[in-house]
């Protein structure tokens, strides 16, 4: 070993061999998990060859369709490490009684409970929402691409660097034990002196740039790149969904990564932003990061009620009942999102009035979101109603998100509110918004338009499975801690005295069993999907008779969605072309333009890996050349003219026949 | 008659474009709204301040600390590259190539000059203590003169490249479209600047 402490502080920084948790079981056989996982992976793609046809189709593509699946099949890995951290922390309260101490110790319980929080936002119900967006929205508006396909590379890629980033503190040193928002002054460097706030900190600041981006990026796509006479109301659903959460993006995100910024700030630079001396204000943190926190959980919502919409217009066979109220139910939301975020805190003492404002505009949120679900009833009302696994989920949404918002109006009272903050009636409120809500959604979205993006159906059984499980597990899971929070007991507890309460927490257990047989299904769905995926096969592109333009072409897209731009008369634009006698041309194609892919993104993302590497661990050297390497490799980006090609005819022609053979063999 | 009438009325219309619809280039449009999203990077920061500006710790506050002949010499450096920015847009816009690269180069000089006056000032501040770590008032100050320094910087190396990329590619759309976007960056940053030096110098010397 060399002896020179300063030369290693130089080279490694705060990293050393202790930084590595082998005297920890549960990560160390983790840990021999992952990497025989991975080494499969790593090992099966080198034994078939794939590395090209990786990184040329895949990793380096701008295709929208593309990205929005690796989106969210980054968002369905996410979500397995954030559940079985669920896993952990519901078998440690079932267990963790009188003199058990449970199996997890508080230093780790408190890291797992981060750790979910963090994970389950911003990179498994982030990524799914913007990958469900990503691979819709330019579909819907019959757009060959995105406005910026190259940024939505970058995006994409930003955002898995986040994930790694947080995945790295799991072998490598530690993460938070501050809770998902990283209030201060726990989370500052005299009361969590280890790296896990700046893990926390480097990976959602990279995966936070992404998430603005693809913004901005689905913004413009939307204004500019709509099919000719789509005029604003006449645009799906959905897509006025994404247009209003990706406004919420771009007006959200930034708040957060300059507050993020200013607590790194008071933890490497010394300053007294959210200190308790030398004039600091901890609400001040409280009140920018629930600036953004707010707008966040309608950022996820939103999408999934535009899936909604798509899919109970769709399954009820009907057009979707209030187009109009649907939309400026979206838009009033939006703006009341930004006027909310202090329900968050009632109890920091802001007086009676300030809190009754909060109070009352956060009551006021449910009167659109009811207008919605009484138009999603009105919808289904004299359908023909198909319950098909997509429209499961849309029904286990409806009654189980009324509940959630029911218990959100009761909280949203101030008084109420300072009797149930921070206690498990909150846990159990936010739970079944954002499963009830945002997982059903995302379950209903990827089952919906999974055979769009791969040309077969999902398995129905197995999707059946995996609903039933969700959603009877969910309320076993959620409903006894509503019962032990108007209890009083409070949340992020690691061992309870009270034996009496722990029948609650083995219901809650098993409720968290029944969920991970229903994420095992979805796992085996998609399996025995694949196996299956000749009986299961659609070549008509428009498998459920939907009603929007993305049915209109073949499943999956051709790389250029439509050889000929739709032209759009009404927001059910398919529909309206089937009634009105629209006949597939079967010639006449022409060449199409398109952009090139590039590795710009990619690598850009690995050196943002290994900055906030750097970053965690004060290795500075490190930090300064992947900087310096991310302005490098984006200003020789810049220096490439050459970013678009022209898909021959002769190809389209090819492709376009191929689909006129399928479809003659249908008729 | 009526059903033949209906019949007609509902004749196909045409439901694919013939001609490739000519896409209007986003790229202005999605600058502007990075541009709003780096407002509100700056927003949290001014009402940062706002709350944190008086917090002086018993350290030295802004009467003490602030040289405002100084800023005033600072802040017209940031204004005439403004207005330089404007001579090299006008340039650009009649194809002269020269022209725009002197006028961008001059830019550059202003912006380096408002850089280095503010490291002037940085360094002097915390030479006599007021460094950031002092109090809140201070951390606030230096983060958000220093976060729209940061920006000039940043403004300043894709001026480079740009100026790069004109010398070798000539003024093309896309070399064009791209001085459009600088050039929004650059007079956003002076907007900023605006508040800066109201809000922050000459409220706080007016205390």
């Amino acid at each position: 070993m060399p002896s020179n402490p300063d030369l290693l502080k130089l080279i490694f920084g705060r990293l050393s061999l202790d930084s590595f948790p082998y005297h920890e079981p549960i990560l160390v056989v983790t840990f021999i998990g992952v990497m025989i996982g991975g080494l499969a992976v790593l090992g099966a793609i080198t034994y078939f060859g794939k590395w090209t046809y990786l990184w040329q189709e895949w990793i380096t593509s701008v295709d929208h369709k593309k990205i929005g699946v690796m989106y969210i099949i980054l968002g369905l890995i996410m979500l397995l490490r954030g559940f079985s951290d669920a896993l952990m922390m519901r078998a440690q309260q079932a267990m963790a009684f009188g003199d058990s101490a449970g199996f997890l110790p508080p230093h780790h319980y408190d890291q797992v409970f981060t750790a979910h929080g963090v994970i389950m936002i911003f990179f498994a119900a982030m990524p799914f929402v913007t990958g469900l967006m990503n691979f819709v929205v330019p579909l819907q508006i019959g757009a060959r691409d995105v406005s910026f396909p190259y940024l939505n590379n970058f995006s994409f890629w930003m955002t898995a660097a986040g994930a790694m980033i947080i995945m790295i503190s799991l072998f490598v040193g530690e993460f938070a034990k501050t809770g998902w928002l990283a209030y201060p002054p726990l989370s500052d460097i005299s009361h969590s002196p280890g790296v896990g706030v700046d893990y926390y900190i480097w990976g959602l600041q990279v995966a936070g740039l992404g998430t603005l981006l693809s913004g901005v990026n689905l913004i413009a796509t939307i204004v500019k790149m709509r099919a000719p006479g789509m005029s604003m109301m006449k645009m799906p659903v959905f897509t006025w969904t994404a247009l209003c959460t990706n406004v919420l993006i771009v007006a959200a995100f930034p708040v957060l990564t300059a507050v993020l910024a200013l607590l790194s700030l008071d933890r490497y630079v010394g300053t007294h932003f959210f200190t308790n001396d030398m004039g600091g204000n901890v609400m001040m943190y409280i009140n920018l990061i629930w600036i953004w926190g707010h707008p966040e959980v309608y950022i996820l919502i939103l999408p999934c009620f535009g899936v909604f919409s798509e899919v109970v217009a769709t399954f009820c066979g009907k057009r979707l009942f209030g187009y109009s109220s649907m939309v400026y139910a979206t838009v009033v939301i939006t703006i009341l999102s930004y006027l909310v975020w202090l329900h968050h805190f009632f109890t920091m003492g802001s007086g009676a009035s300030v809190n009754s404002f909060f109070g009352i505009t956060t009551m006021i949120i449910s009167i659109p979101t009811g207008a919605k679900m009484f138009n999603w009833l009105f919808t289904m009302y004299k359908g023909r109603i198909r319950f098909e696994v997509p429209m499961l989920w849309t029904i286990g949404f409806m009654l189980t998100f009324v509940i959630g918002g029911m218990t959100g109006v009761l909280l949203a009272v101030p008084p109420a509110d300072f009797v149930l903050h921070n206690s498990l009636f909150l846990i159990a409120h936010f739970h079944n918004v954002i499963i009830g809500g945002v997982v059903f959604g995302v379950f209903a979205g990827i089952t919906y338009w999974f055979p769009k993006a791969f040309g077969f159906k999902l398995d129905p059984f197995w999707g059946k499975m995996s609903f039933w499980f969700w959603f009877i597990g969910f309320y076993f899971a959620f409903m006894p801690l509503y019962v032990l929070g108007l209890m009083g007991v409070t949340r992020r507890l690691n061992h309870f005295d009270d034996p009496s309460l722990q029948i609650w927490f083995i219901i809650a257990a098993f409720g968290a069993v029944l969920i991970a047989v229903g994420i095992a299904s979805f796992v085996i769905q998609i399996v025995v999907s694949v196996m299956r995926r000749e009986q299961l096969r659609d070549e008509t592109g428009d498998p459920w008779h939907g009603r929007t333009l993305e049915w209109s072409t073949s499943s999956p897209p051709p790389e250029y969605n439509y050889a000929f731009t739709p032209v759009v008369y009404d927001h059910d634009a398919w529909w309206d072309m089937q009634q009105r006698g629209f006949v597939r041309p079967t010639e006449g194609f022409k060449s199409i333009h398109m952009p090139k892919g590039t590795g710009a993104g990619a690598i850009i993302a690995a050196l943002a890996v290994a900055l906030g590497f750097g970053m965690v661990w004060h290795m500075w050297w490190l930090a300064i050349l992947a900087f310096v390497g991310m302005i490098a490799v984006a200003i020789g980006h810049s220096f490439n003219y050459d970013r678009d090609f022209h898909i021959p005819a002769e190809e389209v022609i090819e492709t376009e026949e191929a689909r006129t053979k399928l479809l003659a063999k249908q008729a | 008659m009526a059903t033949q009438t209906a019949v007609h009325e509902t004749q196909t219309p045409v439901f694919l474009a013939k001609e490739e619809p000519h896409a209007p280039s986003s790229t202005m449009l999605g600058f502007w709204i990075y541009l709003m999203s780096d407002c509100l990077i700056f927003a949290v920061l001014f009402a940062t301040h706002g709350v944190l500006g008086r917090n002086y710790a018993a350290g030295p506050g802004p009467k003490e600390l602030f040289d405002l002949p100084l800023v005033a010499i600072n802040t017209s450096m940031l204004l005439f590259s403004s207005i330089t920015y404007g001579f090299a847009m006008l340039a650009m816009a009649k194809d002269k190539k020269q022209a725009t690269l002197v006028w961008l180069g001059i830019t550059g000089l202003f912006g380096a000059a408002f850089v280095g006056l503010e490291l002037f000032e940085f360094s002097h501040m915390i030479m006599e203590g007021a460094g950031p770590q002092r109090s809140a008032f201070l951390s606030s100050f230096f983060t958000l003169v220093g976060t729209h320094g940061t920006h000039v910087t940043v403004g300043i190396i894709w001026l480079i490249t740009l100026m790069v990329q004109v010398g070798k590619y000539g003024l093309g759309a896309a070399n064009k479209r791209r001085l459009m976007c600088l050039s929004l960056f650059w007079h956003f940053l002076d907007v900023i600047w605006i508040g800066v030096f109201s809000f922050v110098y000459l409220m706080g010397v007016l205390g």
